[in-house]
């Protein structure tokens, strides 16, 4: 499927049924979607399955608002502060299910599913509880050398959310800076929605396609929205807010206080635009660096 | 040599940074180990390499202060900024010499829990694993830091998300995890070693009582010289060039 050219963030949202299973977050720290997230939330999309790696806060929102019935993840919290209340809350009252991952199983369950087979063999996991607790790894021999290893099973998204510095209305995408899992979940969803800081001309894709990580026949929407990471950071474009991650956290340790935190910041609000207008940080970067140029033709 | 007062996390910082040899590719997580990192690549270990799972590799310090492995200043001029997966390959080939890990618990075979902790009746939630269980299974060697608190000693821990030793005394012999498991332990009191994969005091940091500080431990800490490893040292002030470093990479004390 290809993009159907770049429209607004509540109608790109509105395709994402509940019920649906979400990777997203897949850069690790970097460029992490909250600006999807918060109107997935807005709009009362529940009962999804969140995917990814580490989460930096935006799966503990979401769980905070209600949206998440199940999490398949490494770790879950705030990278400033440590713990994510809404989501150490939700697991202790037994209200989410939970498939403990490491990154690198995380990472691999994606890539066999973008492999199109249904599981990879690792070397990580074997002795810790991450493996012999769960129910979703199982051990193996390695048919060839005899190795004892672990069998991570493929995991299929519905939907990778992913964002990125730009892209072509038609789905074409240029990001940079670490990647963490974005290819391997791009890969293996059914569906991705990239929220982009720009959406530029083809002509600015086409120029640089060693930049392109996604390309259209991945990607089902595009929308232009700037500062849409925020609070994360985005390479070339702007700092991560860490008094923003430190005030979450002070502000969030009781579902009450939490509730009163997604009343400013995610349901007081229609959109980005507007969300922004309540953060007061600098966050601009102060020393560009310029890449060597790089020539190409025939 | 040694230096002016400085903070217990400070030393800490400077005794995993000793933890990182010239020419060592490092494993770099969250906290400390950022700090760590870029004080040993500028001093003892020029020729280090550090890679983090999200995807950036780098072989000097960043300019500017890191919160996170992927704040601006440690993308900016990296030697690659690439994905988790060419990272957590080079730690499954085996390329990675040495792992920082930290934990909420961790017994005396080095294996350690950052996914629940009991308090009384109640269990709590802890974030997980990350990369750490990958790291603790297939580093060359990994680094274990953490406040040095009497509740993180136990004899086994909840969960093992980062597993250590086998608790039979051949380390990581017969252990199904590939890498070569904990090599070192570093408190805010002291450091330690292992030895046939179970832990060893191997100094003590300045001014800290040594019978008080092994009392936190459930278990008869062994010591260096009872495993063939010389006597237990003071471990080593950091250098008012390494407490200068600190000072940059961390300037307003956020981390230590």
């Amino acid at each position: 499927m290809s993009a159907e050219s770049s429209e607004s963030l509540s109608d790109a949202v509105s395709r994402i049924p509940p019920g649906s299973s979400v990777a997203t977050g897949l850069a690790l720290e970097h460029a992490i979607p909250f600006a999807a997230g918060h109107e997935l939330a807005r709009q009362g999309v529940d009962d999804l399955t969140l995917i990814g790696p580490i989460s930096d806060l935006l799966f503990d929102q979401l769980i905070g608002c209600g949206a998440v019935s199940r999490v398949r993840a490494a770790w879950v919290g705030n990278v400033s502060a440590g713990t994510g209340y809404r989501f150490r809350e939700a697991v202790e009252n037994d209200e989410i299910d939970v498939e403990n991952h490491s990154n690198f199983s995380i990472a691999l369950a994606l890539r066999a599913g973008a492999l199109g087979v249904p599981f990879l063999p690792t070397r990580s996991l074997l002795g810790s509880d991450v493996f012999a607790e769960s129910d979703c790894f199982e051990a193996g021999t390695d048919p060839f050398g005899g190795e004892e290893v672990a069998y991570v099973p493929a995991i299929e998204p519905d939907w990778a959310i992913v964002h990125a510095q730009r892209a072509s209305p038609e789905g074409d995408v240029h990001l940079w800076g670490n990647t963490g899992i974005v290819g391997p979940a791009v890969g293996a969803a059914e569906n991705v929605l990239v929220t982009a800081e720009e959406v530029v001309d083809p002509e600015t894709i086409h120029s640089d396609p060693s930049r392109t990580a996604i390309t259209r026949e991945q990607v089902s929407a595009v929308v232009e929205c700037p500062w849409g990471a925020h609070p994360s950071p985005v390479a070339g474009h702007y700092n991560r807010d860490n008094e923003y991650y430190l005030r979450y956290h002070g502000a969030t340790d009781t579902q009450a206080a939490f509730d009163e935190w997604a009343d400013e910041w995610v349901y007081g609000v229609d959109d980005r635009e507007e969300y922004m207008r309540g953060v007061d940080a600098d966050l601009s970067i102060t020393e560009p660096t310029v890449a060597a140029e790089v020539r190409y033709g025939q | 040599m040694a230096s002016e007062a400085y903070a217990p996390r400070e030393l800490m910082v400077s005794a995993a940074a000793a933890e990182i040899e010239d020419g060592d590719t490092a494993f770099v997580g969250m906290r400390l180990p950022l700090i760590a990192f870029q004080v040993a690549v500028s001093t003892h270990a020029p020729d280090s390499m550090a890679v983090y799972e999200s995807g950036v590799v780098r072989d000097g310090p960043a300019d500017g202060f890191i919160h996170t492995m992927c704040d601006l200043p440690n993308l900016n001029r990296a030697v690659s900024t690439t994905g988790m997966l060419d990272i957590m390959s080079r730690l499954q080939r085996g390329d990675v010499d040495v792992g920082f890990l930290g934990g909420a618990e961790v017994d005396r075979y080095g294996n350690l829990n950052t996914t629940r902790v009991r308090a009384g009746d109640r269990e709590i939630r802890l974030p997980g694993s990350g990369g750490a269980c990958d790291i603790a299974c297939m580093a060359g060697r990994t680094v274990l830091l953490m406040p040095h608190e009497s509740r993180r000693f136990v004899e086994e821990v909840n969960y093992v998300t980062s597993p250590g030793h086998a608790d039979d005394g051949s380390g990581r012999e017969n252990h199904p995890a590939p890498g070569g498991g904990p090599d070192a332990l570093v408190t805010s009191k002291a450091t330690f070693g292992f030895a046939d994969g179970e832990l060893f005091l191997r100094s003590v940091h300045p001014g800290v009582d040594r019978e008080a500080m092994l009392a936190d431990f459930p278990w008869e800490v062994r010591t260096a010289p009872e495993v063939g490893e010389g006597p237990v040292t003071t471990t080593p002030e950091p250098t008012a060039e390494e407490l200068d470093l600190i000072r940059t990479f961390d300037p307003d004390g956020f981390w230590t």
